[in-house]
């Protein structure tokens, strides 16, 4: 005699997953997968929108109109991302309003490394060279992420990235081809991010509990740590090349794992990050909340004088 | 409540050069049609990806059911003679 099984739901997914077909907004997906994606997707967005903070500090104090230039576009560019990420978290059923008032509330998180202060022009050369280094890092393995929404966005995210990692790095080498002064910025802006960069790859993975069940819906394709790693390996080489100081004494080239032994992250420092007490936090969150509170008149402007020309066309 | 603040949701659509389609590239939030060709200038086409743009509200996309996609799209399943690979050409007949 023929049975016949019907797959439920729940397999079907688990079966794309394994398949590595992408999952689209409209399909079944098990409530945590959407919940973890929203939280993940949208503390991205604002990551991207929050880093503008930083840069946009030196806008106006930029050496020369070229940097000047290039860091407007690059600040342009971390509001692009922002916005493509939001869109990809909204096809999960959330709202724009909700996710800012999430992050205006302080229950959404946004990337701690956007906590601390740019106090020279030195740290934009930092930021774009390590921290937008750390986030490629991270970024390019999310190219194939299970959700085909966030994939998407990544993909253009992806591409737009190197230009802000090679002109920080731009940055980077004109100070330390310059006068003593200048390499000495240099090596401070790199001891002061050097750290921080290492804690955006989050927790170790001894103690990130949502790893291996966001590793098993193929959301992340490393981890931390190994990611940590990559990005140590990576950046060594280049710092070499500047003739900068990494700032770990118990930075050493191990054969064997044919790779950089490091020291352990400050992670006392990290959490007290996390939980709102970096050096700006209050800061950032504040400047997000004026600029939302101060354009409130202007949405709704925009939103009136269109439903207004919208009467008027239906009546003419 | 917070639904009714948010500008609608628009889906973009790009002709990525002359002589292609126009393909879906992302959406985003706008009051009307001239500010989110405005926006989709700005959000999608910052390093010269487009020469044309549509947009389209959110809610005027109707979509085929992806739960009944199996059935929906079964009568292609088995008309394999549907394709050119189907037919076997004779080894001494080219540029068929």
């Amino acid at each position: 005699m023929e049975t016949i099984i019907e797959k439920s739901l729940e397999e079907v997914f688990e079966e794309k997953i394994a398949n590595d077909i992408r999952i689209e907004p409209k399909d079944w997906m098990p409530e945590q997968y959407r919940k973890t994606l929203v939280r993940q997707i949208s503390q991205h967005a604002h990551s991207e929108i929050v880093g503008m903070l930083p840069e946009g500090n030196w806008i106006t104090r930029a050496p020369s109109l070229k940097r000047k230039a290039i860091l407007l576009s690059k600040v342009q560019d971390e509001a692009g991302h922002g916005l493509y990420l939001y869109s990809a978290a909204e096809t999960l059923g959330t709202t724009r309003d909700q996710m800012i008032a999430d992050l205006h509330s302080g229950k959404a998180k946004y990337s701690s490394i956007f906590n601390y202060p740019t106090l020279s022009w030195a740290d934009i050369g930092a930021i774009g060279w390590l921290v937008d280094g750390a986030a490629i890092m991270n970024q390019v393995p999310l190219i194939r992420t299970s959700y085909g929404p966030y994939a998407r966005a990544m993909v253009r995210v992806c591409k737009e990235e190197s230009f802000h990692q090679r002109q920080g790095f731009e940055i980077m080498m004109t100070l330390c081809n310059g006068a003593p002064a200048q390499k000495q910025m240099a090596q401070e802006a790199f001891n002061r991010w050097w750290w921080p960069t290492l804690m955006m790859f989050g927790p170790k993975d001894s103690e990130s509990p949502n790893t291996e069940q966001s590793m098993r819906w193929k959301i992340k394709r490393f981890t931390n740590d190994e990611l940590r790693q990559r990005f140590v390996d990576m950046m060594v080489p280049q710092a070499e090349f500047l003739g900068l100081t990494v700032p770990d004494k118990d930075l050493k080239w191990n054969e064997t794992k044919n790779g950089y032994d490091f020291g352990d992250v400050d992670w006392e420092e990290f959490w007290n990050v996390v939980k709102g007490n970096g050096p700006c936090n209050k800061d950032r969150l504040s400047a997000r909340v004026k600029a939302h509170e101060e354009g409130a008149w202007v949405r709704e402007a925009a939103l009136a004088h269109a439903q207004k020309r919208a009467q008027r066309e239906a009546q003419a | 409540m917070s639904q009714q603040k948010d500008w609608p949701l628009w889906e973009v659509f790009i002709r990525s050069k002359q002589g292609l389609d126009h393909k879906h590239v992302g959406s985003l939030h706008a009051a009307d049609a001239e500010m989110a060709i405005q926006n989709a200038r700005d959000v999608y086409t910052r390093r010269m990806e487009g020469v044309s743009i549509w947009v389209v509200e959110s809610k005027h996309i109707h979509a085929s059911n992806p739960d009944e996609a199996a059935a929906f799209f079964d009568p292609a399943n088995d008309k394999v003679y549907r394709h050119p690979t189907f037919y076997e050409v004779p080894a001494e007949i080219k540029n068929m």
